[in-house]
């Protein structure tokens, strides 16, 4: 599904952000990446959806190599990821249910089902009633549904999530994470971005623990892996 | 295209008023290019009637027979410099300068001027050298007494052309970038105020061709929009300057379409710059 190997990247400006990192996320797998500001993650996800490319290494998603993708590809693999950020980013001056059709519009897809698979998706993520409002008349929590409606328009085989819950309240934080963990449950695996230690601490899934561009703690029993640095794991 | 349309559609409701910016600006800046190139216009339309009158006289000795003259004519006329020869009798000569020359009014007996071949020279040839190359030739033939074209004139007025010709080269360029780099940074800033949807277009798995499409069309009908506002204005000008002041030309049709056209075309390629480097 997502493959790392030995991926090492550098930005002209502000050198190593990611040194030597490898891991691989598995079909239906769910996982956190921990791990400070600045540590890398926002590098690891970017190459996920090949906004970046890696200085050296290998990143491979859903089969493609980064290394070997034309610029002219990159939009097909982006359609098979659904990407969600801690803003949003959602276009202000379309209402919710537009937002997430522009998403199959983009893609081509027949003008005549797109309705109802938008429907579909906002009864998926709570929003039923809400399709009609623009996003400032959503609260952070419903502008992130809304989002992750969006990035579920393609049946993604992988969501990926930058601090989805980042701008929100607990409450809300809970309602996107539970809505994470259904969507996992239904097959989609999940790579998620996330400060939050104490949701790591309370799920049962994978953390990627990453410092200083490098990965210091892997729960998976593939990786060699030494002790967490700053998420100590609850004994399950 | 139906979604491409849409998302122009979008693109000017959102921004009315950068929108309308854009649109000014490109008008204004089309429109000093066109006060210049009316200018241009009529300053070469000018110089061109003067040239026009670029001639060259060959005098015919006496007594030369006609059938020689004639056969000269046929001669003259196969230099591939020359746009035409005409034959001059003493009588036309006299009419000719009592119409134009005051002291020739009384004068009723041609008997004292002599005939002569005026030669008028194709557009292009009417340079000194060649002017100098032509009247050379022509004082080979025997019949010919003396040939004058007013050397002094010719040469002032080829300097003339030579001056304004390379100012209108160098101020046009200089106003066309001017309209350029002030259309371009125009339209750059109507797609910097869309730099956030570009994202989000990009996110979503839209492919390059896709995001710069509404951003394609919407610099061309503005640049296009601009570019009628400017003609309309240019026009202005030039009939307030025709009705008050000196008759001026306007712009041919084509010349005008043609300008509207790369109005179109200068808010395409700026788009084009623009949401490149978002693409990046």
């Amino acid at each position: 599904m997502i493959r790392f190997s030995h991926v090492i990247k550098e930005y002209p400006r502000t050198g190593r952000a990611l040194n030597d990192v490898s891991f691989h996320l598995a079909k239906g797998e769910f996982a956190f990446l921990t791990g400070p500001s600045g540590a890398g993650k926002s590098t690891i996800l970017k190459l996920v959806f090949m906004e970046e490319r890696p200085t050296s290494g290998e990143v491979r998603v859903s089969g493609v190599q980064a290394s070997r993708v034309a610029r002219r590809e990159i939009p097909e693999l982006r359609r098979r990821l659904g990407i969600v950020f801690q803003d949003f980013r959602l276009l202000d001056d379309r209402t919710a249910a537009d937002n997430v059709a522009f998403a199959l519009e983009v893609t081509g897809a027949p003008r005549e089902g797109i309705p109802a698979k938008v429907s579909r998706l906002l009864t998926q993520v709570g929003l039923a009633s809400k399709g009609t409002s623009y996003p400032r008349e959503l609260s952070g929590g419903e502008q992130q549904r809304v989002a992750i409606a969006r990035a579920l328009v393609n049946d993604p085989m992988v969501l990926v999530a930058d601090e989805p819950t980042g701008n929100l309240d607990e409450r809300a934080t809970r309602g996107i994470f539970q809505l994470l963990r259904d969507i996992n449950a239904s097959g989609t695996a999940v790579l998620m971005a996330t400060h939050n230690l104490e949701l790591v601490r309370r799920s049962p899934y994978r953390v990627i623990e990453i410092n200083r561009g490098q990965i210091v703690y892997d729960s998976s029993d593939s990786v060699e892996s030494s002790a967490p640095v700053s998420s100590p794991r609850p004994s399950n | 295209m139906r979604l491409t349309l849409r998302e122009v559609g979008l693109g000017l409701r959102r921004a009315p008023l950068l929108s309308a910016l854009s649109i000014v600006t490109i008008a204004f800046s089309l429109f000093a290019f066109g006060l210049f190139g009316l200018v241009a216009l009529n300053v070469s339309r000018a110089l061109q009637d003067v040239e026009e009158r670029v001639e060259i006289r060959a005098f015919i000795a006496d007594g030369t027979p006609v059938e020689a003259v004639s056969a000269a004519v046929g001669d003259i006329a196969a230099f591939p410099e020359v746009a035409r020869v005409d034959i001059l009798s003493p009588e036309q000569a006299l009419e000719r300068a009592r119409r134009e020359l005051t002291e020739f009014k009384d004068v009723f007996d041609a008997d004292f001027l002599p005939a002569s071949l005026e030669i008028r020279l194709k557009p292009g040839f009417r340079d000194p050298q060649t002017v100098r190359d032509v009247a050379q030739r022509l004082e080979t033939y025997r019949f010919v007494d003396d040939v004058r074209y007013g050397e002094d004139w010719v040469q002032k007025l080829y300097n003339i052309r030579n001056i304004a010709g390379a100012s209108g080269v160098i101020l046009g360029i200089a106003f066309a970038a001017v309209a350029i780099i002030i259309i371009g940074s125009t339209i750059r800033m109507a797609v910097l105020a869309r730099e956030r949807e570009i994202s989000i277009m990009r996110l979503v798995g839209a492919t390059d061709g896709f995001v710069r499409r509404p951003f394609l069309i919407d610099g061309f009908l503005k640049g296009i929009v601009g570019g009628l506002i400017a003609l309309l204005l240019a026009w202005l000008a030039h009939a307030a300057i025709d009705r008050y002041l000196i008759q001026t030309s306007f712009f041919a049709p084509s010349l005008a379409l043609l300008g509207i056209l790369a109005g179109g075309l200068i808010g395409l390629l700026g788009s084009a710059v623009s949401v490149g480097r978002h693409l990046r």
